[in-house]
């Protein structure tokens, strides 16, 4: 149990945090997936990477914690459609360069799309991965990228940036 | 046109990739497709670089959102040790073992162990279950045998060396008159009986001491 969370907690903390964005929210969750980890051990049968079965129970507490929060509601109809606004677009336009642009902007993107683009560039998973833990088509997943990918465009479009996509 | 008509479906195919392939999990097939058209695709060579961009700041962004706290982890052991004991299970079975030895196990007396090759701890494991049992079904007995309760003795976790075989492993058990509880979990480690009552830390001490020594112990410490 101490190597899985040696291996695993940081990256599950940051997939969580960035779905919860809240930190105390976030370590409570982790301790609730790890101690799911405890009690399941036995039943995982390693047909997925365990790092994939960790975030899949990640996920589903994330979204359980943010229905719980009438202010966030979050759910996998609404998850690619909703925009986060919580940043002022002006912070953006005093960023200094186009790296930190575009991180204001991955925060600004929808939970679902946020959580998409995590999964496929920080916890390098493959589309079957993703279709795993989103419980989503594989299809639906590369359009799902896709679609996330020309969303942040079009918001470091609105901060002045034109990377001439889409 | 109407050739352009007929490749944007295939640069919008290939399109969908990149963020895999900036990622490198696509299958080396993908992978291979995609490298031909980014070879012959200016332009999709360029928006491939914007995916190289994305990820590299997505990384980055990730990387500054820091760990959590030992809050979590102390909430973590509360929760655990607060679990209901689980028995074992009537009849033989790996898997409900190896859950057994999550559920005896108390966390904060675990070591923490480096990560081993996963090859040779899979190799192993089904070298060790086979071990298991044929103390199971009595194919030799060690000196710790009187009781099968993995919850009964005094345990220590082991990790045998990769290239210990299973002949290596099954003397050393013997010599030793030590017997296999369970395992193996991840980092393959096993629960290992020492003694069948309870011994004083000195003794422990000097025993784990012993066994370490041995060169089919790549990592050992005690546990509960």
């Amino acid at each position: 149990m101490q190597v899985l969370y040696a291996r695993h907690h940081v990256r599950v903390y940051r997939f969580v945090l960035r779905l919860v964005r809240n930190e105390a929210t976030a370590e409570d969750l982790i301790s609730e997936v790890f101690l799911d980890v405890w009690r399941q051990a036995g039943k995982f049968e390693g047909r997925s990477a365990a790092s994939t079965w960790m975030l899949s129970i990640a996920r589903f507490k994330a979204l359980s914690a943010l229905r719980r929060r009438p202010e966030e509601e979050l759910d996998d109809e609404t998850a690619g459609q909703i925009e986060d606004h919580a940043d002022d677009p002006e912070t953006t336009l005093a960023k200094k360069d186009k790296g930190s642009a575009l991180r204001q902007c991955l925060t600004r993107l929808s939970a679902g799309h946020r959580e998409i683009i995590d999964l496929v560039y920080y916890h390098e998973k493959s589309v079957e991965e993703v279709a795993e833990i989103v419980g989503i088509p594989e299809a639906t997943v590369k359009t799902r990228m896709f679609y996330a990918r020309k969303k942040l465009s079009e918001l470091l479009k609105e901060q002045g940036i034109d990377r001439g996509w889409p | 046109m109407s050739a352009m008509k007929q490749e944007a479906p295939e640069r919008r195919e290939i399109e969908e990739l990149l963020p895999w392939h900036a990622a490198g999990t696509l299958s080396r097939r993908d992978a291979q497709r995609v490298e031909e058209a980014l070879a012959r695709d200016p332009e999709l060579a360029r928006r491939y670089a914007l995916v190289r961009e994305e990820f590299g700041e997505t990384i980055h962004l990730n990387e500054t959102l820091g760990a959590p706290s030992a809050r979590a982890v102390e909430k973590l052991f509360v929760a655990i040790d607060a679990e209901p004991g689980r028995r074992p299970a009537a009849s033989f079975n790996l898997g409900s073992r190896i859950g057994e030895f999550f559920s005896s196990l108390s966390p904060r007396t675990l070591a923490w162990s480096a990560s081993a090759a996963a090859i040779a701890i899979l190799l192993q494991a089904g070298l060790l279950a086979d071990i298991m049992l044929k103390e199971k079904t009595g194919g030799y007995e060690t000196a710790s045998a009187p009781t099968t309760d993995p919850g009964v003795g005094t345990f220590t976790l082991i990790r045998f060396a990769p290239q210990a075989t299973s002949d290596d492993i099954t003397k050393f058990l013997e010599a030793n008159k030590l017997s296999i509880a369970a395992g193996p979990v991840a980092g393959g480690l096993y629960k290992v009986r020492v003694a069948v009552t309870g011994i004083p830390k000195d003794e422990l001490a000097r025993i784990v001491k012993k066994l370490q020594e041995d060169k089919v112990v790549s990592f050992i410490a005690t546990t509960e």
